[in-house]
């Protein structure tokens, strides 16, 4: 259960929400709406512990995440704008290396099943994808990250094409019927039966 | 698993890895030409010429050490991920020694060569050479990771960094110069193995603590 009290985010001088309450259950999607520069992607780095928000604090089952440090990292995926996928590996590598960072340690085979779901080439050099498939190689995280309990996603539909996007949709709704909590951030409506959205 | 894929990178990327290296070599070599060949003149200079060669080549691929990951993300993810983040600081410091440390350590006494150093201190040359570029490596860490996101980055780096490289310069050079003058050369290295084991303990937290600022 993530739980959101009180945040307040000052960026640049400029207040871009305060008073910010909100909770996030098991089995729950919460999708975070608003138009450019209203703090979406601000609003999820608070949420995943990167930012720290000017007031307000940010608890996961009743403890501060400032407090539970890695323990907390075990618990969520963060997937920010940037993809973070290295050019220069391959995309079985890329998905090897997000997994030892986060602590998961999917089986080859599922490492394998991952990349071919979301039709990622895993033997070629990243650089030589396109922009989406890029992107989809970043996605391919999401369906060994199912120890994550809490996903926390900015944009995940930007550059997806709409088989790609479907995909995505479908993982969001099998990691919230396995009782994960998803928060999302996206300007239009991504067609998924979210338990709440939140007007930035 | 970090170092692993950093050398992968760098594997990958091997023009970096030969640029910093070729620096070392012209800049080294660039002193007998300009000085003159007079022997005696060069032995004196040899060491201190050879450890400043080491410490801007050294500094040259630090501005990489963590700007890649930053702009494509992976440095985000670092941050949230499982393992601490002082380790995963300490494991790039490492794997930047191994690709852009070590090789100086193999290739100055070749460059000794030039400068007519005495065969006997080649092996001190080298040793603190193995004992100094880590702490370079580790020091340097802190300041790219301070400098992440900044405009003129490159120079600011530079200027953070190179004053804070002075001891491990004067130790460096130091030891060859007292064993040339028949001394011995083990209170420097001494020295310098102490700055190693100190910059290996606290260096990794001082550049995740910075890592973490500049990520916000």
């Amino acid at each position: 259960m993530l739980e959101a009290r009180n945040l307040e985010c000052e960026r640049g001088g400029r207040r871009l929400f305060q008073g910010m309450t909100f909770s996030v259950g098991s089995g729950e999607t919460l999708r975070v709406a608003g138009p450019n520069g209203s703090g979406k992607t601000s609003l999820l780095r608070i949420l995943c512990g990167l930012l720290t928000p000017s007031a307000g604090e940010v608890r996961w089952n009743g403890a501060r995440i400032q407090a539970l440090k890695e323990e907390f990292a075990r618990h969520v995926l963060y997937l920010g704008h940037a993809p973070a996928v290295k050019d220069e590996l391959t995309g079985a590598e890329n998905l090897r290396v997000a997994c030892a960072l986060a602590g998961l340690s999917p089986s080859a085979q599922q490492a394998r099943d991952a990349l071919a779901r979301l039709g990622v080439p895993g033997d070629k050099p990243v650089r030589q994808l396109s922009q989406g498939q890029r992107r989809r190689a970043a996605l391919a995280r999401l369906s060994v990250s199912w120890q994550a309990p809490l996903w926390l996603l900015d944009e995940p539909f930007t550059a997806l094409d709409a088989a790609a996007a479907e995909l995505t949709r479908s993982l969001l709704g099998e990691h919230a019927q396995r009782g994960g909590s998803v928060v999302y951030s996206t300007h239009q409506d991504a067609g998924l039966r979210d338990s709440r959205v939140l007007e930035l | 698993m970090v170092v692993w894929r950093e050398l992968l990178v760098a594997m990958r990327r091997r023009s970096d890895v030969a640029t910093a290296l070729l620096f070392f070599v012209v800049v080294s070599s660039l002193f007998p030409l300009g000085v003159g060949a007079e022997p005696n003149k060069l032995r004196a200079i040899a060491p201190g010429v050879i450890w400043v060669a080491a410490l801007l080549s050294s500094m040259l691929s630090l501005a990489r050490l963590f700007a890649a990951d930053h702009a494509d993300g992976t440095l985000e993810q670092m941050v949230l991920g499982a393992a601490p983040l002082g380790v995963i600081a300490a494991a790039k410091a490492f794997a930047h020694w191994l690709v852009s440390g070590l090789p100086l350590v193999a290739i100055a006494p070749l460059l000794a060569l030039q400068y007519d150093l005495e065969r006997e201190l080649y092996g001190v040359l080298a040793l603190s050479l193995l004992l100094g570029t880590p702490v370079l490596s580790l020091v340097g860490g802190i300041g790219a990771a301070l400098t992440l996101g900044v405009r003129g980055g490159g120079v600011l780096l530079a200027l953070l960094v190179l004053p804070l490289y002075v001891p491990v310069l004067v130790m460096g050079a130091g030891s060859v110069e007292m064993a040339s003058a028949g001394l011995g050369g083990q209170g420097q290295l001494l020295i310098l193995g102490a700055m190693l084991i100190a910059a290996a303990a606290f260096a990794p937290w001082a550049t995740a603590a910075a890592l973490r600022i500049s990520s916000e």
